[in-house]
């Protein structure tokens, strides 16, 4: 299964959907459909490089976590991320992702920013494994 | 939605009859037309909400439903704290204490409409609108702690505005029962630098002529006449009301078994109000409600300058700020019986009646007014509580349009350069830092505010006012 990312319906808000061989790349795929909501991700460049992590007791939750770290960091530091890079470990108490996002600050001019991201949510929350790889997806209140 | 799933009580009320695990039947307010635009799943979430422990009467959509996460927007539910009713996050939402406050000018349209592009082009250099973009104060953390426990009252002991603001903004500006030590410090982060800004999405400052009057008393009341222009402002709680509802539906779902809750969608996610996860919540949640007061009354700050600057004549007054997205402590009537249960409106607005008192005293006679914000090519409404809507929604209301199409499809549909362009041609201009954003918000994209309010209205929960049409409209 290529990598890749795409948005699904939601009346209100929008849904984000990765998909990938292995279950980091459809987290990672589902990073760039995040910051797609916002802008093309493909006019975000990368000189910043952030380091985040998550933890949570399954993958479905890790993989919100995982976005909110995203969106915490957009909000903090008024940036936008185009690259995305995630490694999981699972323990006896659950899922670890550390994650590296790579983006620059937001140029509003140049990045004319469509929306701002409240958090995602747990509304069609799903990370399943599938023929040949995985799909990690759900929808994010704009 | 389809309607042989529902039970049809009136023209404008149809309900659920319990089935399953439901605790009590879903209601929903609304014509034939509005329910069959409604997606199934508002269907799915009335019904999910009527299953959660302790809920009084009846889970209840408003006409503008629709699919929310957990909680249907548009959705109202009372919890009984003393039956092991709960508090849920998801019925609250992301953006805690959006809402709508609206203020008289002074002026006239006719007035304003020869200087209105200066006017907007001042509007919107001076409230920061849209991502990224900060406000001109920085709060250390005594600042965001004074802040987060006084609200709209604390601003205005900054200098942002004037007591008399505060008569006329649900709690008077000060939500009391608020714990910023329950507010994480990445919440407190988030927001240190976002005071006295719009946001994005369908948030907006907007210049507005009031072109219909419908009940003249309440009108006085409120002080409106055709043809006066007015400005509204829609926003919340900006990143820490997104942080506090982000952090606490994480720990409501790792925490429902360890408090016995057996949820049907852990989009459901809740507390007991017993527990000490629902009363941390609660003391985040009402930190984040005096936040959005805060952030409402420091626009308003930012906007009389605006119009200082260009009109220098307009006086700007608050006619009312209401919330819609909260739970709040309040009495109601249940069988006869006063009962005191935690009331949430995830994107339904609180419309008390004539009498009540919460209701300021220069509206008592006529009830609270009910702000409802329409598009940006469309219109907004001032409505009126009613002592019907106490009765059969514990003083609730609709809360908008509420959409019918999504991003997705609004952003393939229009282009926002011809959006701005077609409004501008109608006489609305639009000022905005994103044109995509713009398109995405196409008011083609929402259902019609006219049929939502008169469903409204027709059903009992708030009574028409005024008839709100947008002259410029500053976008995030």
């Amino acid at each position: 299964m290529p990598t890749r990312w795409e948005h699904f319906e939601h009346q209100a808000d929008i849904g984000v959907r990765g998909y990938g061989p292995t279950v980091e790349d459809a987290f990672e795929a589902a990073a760039t459909a995040l910051t797609a909501v916002i802008v093309a991700p493909e006019q975000v460049a990368t000189p910043l490089r952030v380091e985040v992590t998550a933890r949570s007791a399954d993958r479905e939750l890790l993989l919100a976590a995982w976005l909110n770290a995203i969106i915490f960091e957009m909000a903090t530091r008024r940036a936008l991320f185009s690259r995305f890079s995630v490694r999981i470990t699972a323990d006896g108490t659950g899922d670890r992702l550390y994650g590296v996002l790579e983006g620059e600050a937001v140029d509003v001019a140049r990045h004319q920013p469509a929306v701002e991201i409240k958090g995602a949510t747990y509304t069609a929350l799903k990370v399943v494994q599938v023929d040949g790889g995985w799909i990690a997806q759900c929808v994010v209140d704009v | 939605m389809d309607l042989n799933r529902l039970t049809r009580q009136s023209e404008f009320e149809w309900h659920i009859p319990m089935q399953g695990a439901m605790r009590v039947p879903g209601v929903l307010f609304a014509d034939a037309e509005l329910l069959a635009g409604m997606d199934d799943k508002v269907f799915e979430q009335v019904v999910g909400v009527a299953c959660l422990p302790g809920i009084v009467t009846a889970s209840y959509a408003m006409p503008d439903a629709h699919w929310g996460y957990g909680f249907p927007i548009g959705g109202v539910a009372a919890f009984d704290p003393d039956a092991g009713g709960v508090v849920s996050a998801g019925g609250v939402g992301f953006d805690i204490s959006c809402g709508v406050r609206t203020l008289t000018t002074g002026m006239t349209a006719s007035q304003l409409r020869p200087i209105l592009p200066k006017l907007a082009e001042s509007l919107f250099r001076t409230v920061p609108a849209g991502l990224g973009s900060t406000g001109r104060l920085h709060l250390n953390a005594d600042r965001m702690e004074a802040m987060l426990s006084g609200g709209a009252s604390w601003a205005v002991g900054e200098g942002y505005g004037t007591p008399a603001d505060l008569a006329h903004t649900e709690e008077h500006g000060h939500m009391h029962g608020a714990d910023p030590s329950a507010v994480s410090p990445q919440a407190k982060r988030r927001q240190q630098d976002e005071m006295g800004t719009l946001g994005s999405g369908n948030h907006y400052l907007e210049v507005q002529e009031v072109t219909e009057i419908a009940d003249p008393e309440a009108a006085a009341a409120f002080g409106l006449r055709v043809g006066d222009a007015v400005l509204s402002i829609h926003c919340g709680s900006r990143g820490l009301g997104h942080q506090i509802g982000t952090e606490f539906l994480k720990a409501m779902v790792e925490q429902a078994a360890a408090h016995g809750l057996t949820l049907p969608d852990r989009e459901l996610a809740c507390a007991p109000l017993a527990s000490e996860l629902g009363r941390r919540y609660l003391g985040a949640m009402r930190a984040g409600i005096n936040c959005a007061l805060a952030n409402r009354q420091i626009i308003t700050h930012l906007a009389r300058q605006a119009f200082m600057h260009v009109v220098p004549d307009a006086v700007l007054n608050v006619l009312y700020d209401v919330s819609h997205n909260t739970c709040k402590l309040e009495t109601h009537a249940v069988n006869g019986k006063t009962k005191k249960l935690f009331v949430h409106r995830k994107g339904a607005t609180r419309a008390f009646g004539p009498g009540h008192p919460d209701v300021p005293p220069a509206f008592s006679a006529v009830g609270q007014p009910v702000l409802i914000g329409g598009t940006m090519g469309t219109a907004s409404w001032v409505l009126a509580g009613t002592g019907r809507g106490m009765e059969v929604a514990f003083g609730s209301a609709c809360h908008g349009a509420g959409r019918t199409m999504s991003r997705h499809q609004a952003k393939k549909k229009w282009q926002g350069r011809k959006v701005v362009d077609d409004l501008g041609a109608r006489g609305i201009l639009i000022r905005s830092p994103s044109l995509r954003g713009v398109a995405e918000e196409a008011p083609g994209a929402y259902k019609n505010v006219d049929r939502v309010v008169a469903a409204s209205h027709n059903a009992g929960l708030a009574r028409k006012v005024a008839r709100l049409t947008p002259m410029a409209c500053i976008k995030g």
